[in-house]
């Protein structure tokens, strides 16, 4: 396998918009951009530091709402050039926010119910929002492969941008994914490896693969550019409040794999409030997991600030990561918001994906069967309020993940007669 | 027991610039004791104020998550291969 070489040195003069370094959330250690993940004083993750210093907020709001229908209305709140929706990318984001009155009758929420269908994004899932930025950084850096270890929805998102930017795409999955997520992360032509063991085995291995030559002068979205790639799930927060009219919601929930998502969602709101675009009052943040992997749920009902790993067994592979990076972020953002975080049986995930389908015409991945049953178990507990304003993410389509709803078929089969028709009590 | 410990890149700067170094230890405690001593400031990059594994580093003797076996008691028998990694990644 050729290795390209390309220039991964920090360069202070890269044009990323309103990024100005990197910095430790752990520790405050600041860094130059660049293609680092880690703080070199402590481990902890290194984030985005922005200069919105000059953002006068009714000018912004202007800018916002006269730009692209994609995520790069917000280009003035990302790591990328300000020109970004000229270059060669997927243009996701601005999916439907669908107001589930359906669903909501169901459950009893009269406070407003809304779901945020990321499955209309172009592979499906809300990874193009996340992929997009490491694109911008990936051209920012020099780099011609784009890599990633992936649950699968991010191996599409890859493949796809990857060949829509015209870079060489090589990414890894657990060799056991559901076929629909094989076939539509291998369609894009790039090269995608199959890995013997769990999510948690094929991020280790990136992990290494990036210290060793072999890896050198690659692009791994979320090891090396995870900085910049997982400010794209800010965009999620932005379009849910730019979408309920400049307003927060009261209460969103949200699944948890590795915690990015949720966390960044958190960091989108709060930015919203600073800038001055959404009137400042609490909302709660809820995290979703599976309980065949439920590292942060369990910590949280626990009491604990430390996230003890997990061996994965679930159906919602996406959200199969037994070792998750931001599980200690995403308790911090549970707890201080008020919200909570909850698990549900590989059994209730078929059946909010078959309420969700039934109620809303949505058809959701085992991640957004996810969402909506702990939604509804936080309802019947009493820890959702019913009478407020909440939004529900659905992160990916549910023809991914055919084989959770395997048991769903046909109502009948008959002749092409009248008779048979009556016959069958389809009359 | 001797060991091979694979380095990330971000402590490479304690080890000359070498991503897998020698050393002695019977348990992964004793391991970064060694590595200190050969490469003084590393085991602080590694081991917070109380001593313990940092919350963001995962440690793997051979392919065992130490924080699924005994963490800094882990043995580490002759011949393991030690990773030291980033737990920051993924997702």
């Amino acid at each position: 396998m050729a290795v390209q070489t390309v220039a991964t040195t920090s360069d202070s003069t890269v044009d990323l918009g309103p990024a100005a370094a990197l910095s430790c959330r752990e520790c405050g250690h600041r860094v130059p951009l660049g293609p680092v993940f880690a703080c070199e004083e402590c481990f902890g993750p290194l984030e985005i530091a922005y200069d919105f210093s000059a953002y006068d907020t009714e000018e912004l709001r202007r800018r916002i709402e006269a730009g692209p229908a994609s995520i790069w209305r917000y280009a003035p709140l990302l790591p990328v050039p300000a020109d970004v929706a000229e270059k060669p990318n997927l243009n996701p984001g601005w999916t439907k926010l669908v107001k589930a009155d359906n669903l909501a009758r169901e459950l009893g929420v009269t406070g407003g119910l809304y779901v945020k269908d990321d499955s209309g994004n172009p592979t499906h899932s809300f990874k193009d929002r996340v992929v997009a930025q490491a694109l911008e950084a990936a051209r920012a850096f020099g780099f011609t492969t784009l890599s990633c270890s992936s649950t699968g929805n991010l191996a599409g998102a890859v493949g796809a941008a990857a060949a829509r930017a015209g870079f060489r795409s090589c990414v890894f999955i657990p060799h056991d994914l559901e076929q629909g997520k094989v076939v539509m992360a291998a369609v894009y032509g790039g090269e995608l490896v199959g890995i013997e063991g769990n999510y948690d085995d094929v991020n280790r291995f990136c992990s290494e693969l990036i210290g060793d030559p072999a890896g050198e002068g690659w692009g791994f979205v979320n090891v090396n550019l995870r900085p910049y790639y997982a400010e794209g799930s800010k965009t999620l927060a932005y379009e849910i409040c730019e979408q309920l009219g400049w307003r927060l919601p009261d209460q969103i929930v949200i699944p948890i794999a590795s915690g990015s998502q949720l966390t960044k969602i958190d960091k989108g709101l709060q930015e919203l409030i600073k800038l001055g675009l959404v009137e400042d009052r609490p909302y709660k943040i809820f995290g979703a997991q599976a309980e065949g992997c439920s590292p942060v749920s369990t910590a949280f009902k626990a009491g604990h600030d430390v996230v003890r790993p997990q061996k994965p067994d679930t159906i919602a592979k996406s959200l199969a990561i037994g070792n998750p990076a931001d599980g200690p972020y995403v308790l911090d953002v549970a707890r201080r918001t008020g919200g909570a975080v909850e698990d549900v049986t590989d059994p209730e995930i078929v059946d909010a994906i078959r309420l969700l389908a039934r109620t809303e015409g949505i058809f959701a991945e085992t991640a957004g069967g996810v969402t909506v049953g702990v939604t509804r178990k936080l309802l019947e507990a009493g820890v959702l309020d019913p009478a407020k304003t909440t939004v529900v993410l659905n992160t990916g389509d549910g023809l991914k993940t055919l084989d959770a709803v395997a048991g769903t078929g046909l109502t009948a089969t008959i002749r092409p007669t009248l008779d048979s028709f009556r016959e069958a009590g389809l009359a | 027991m001797s060991v091979t410990v694979r380095i990330p890149t971000i402590l490479r700067t304690y080890t000359g610039g070498q991503a897998e170094v020698p050393a002695e230890g019977g348990t992964l405690g004793e391991v970064i004791a060694d590595l200190e001593k050969n490469h003084t400031g590393i085991a602080a990059r590694v081991l917070d104020d109380q001593g313990k594994l940092r919350r963001f580093v995962n440690v793997y003797v051979n392919d065992d998550d130490v924080r699924f076996e005994q963490g800094l008691d882990t043995a580490t028998p002759d011949g393991a291969g030690i990773s030291i990694i980033p737990a920051v990644a993924g997702g």
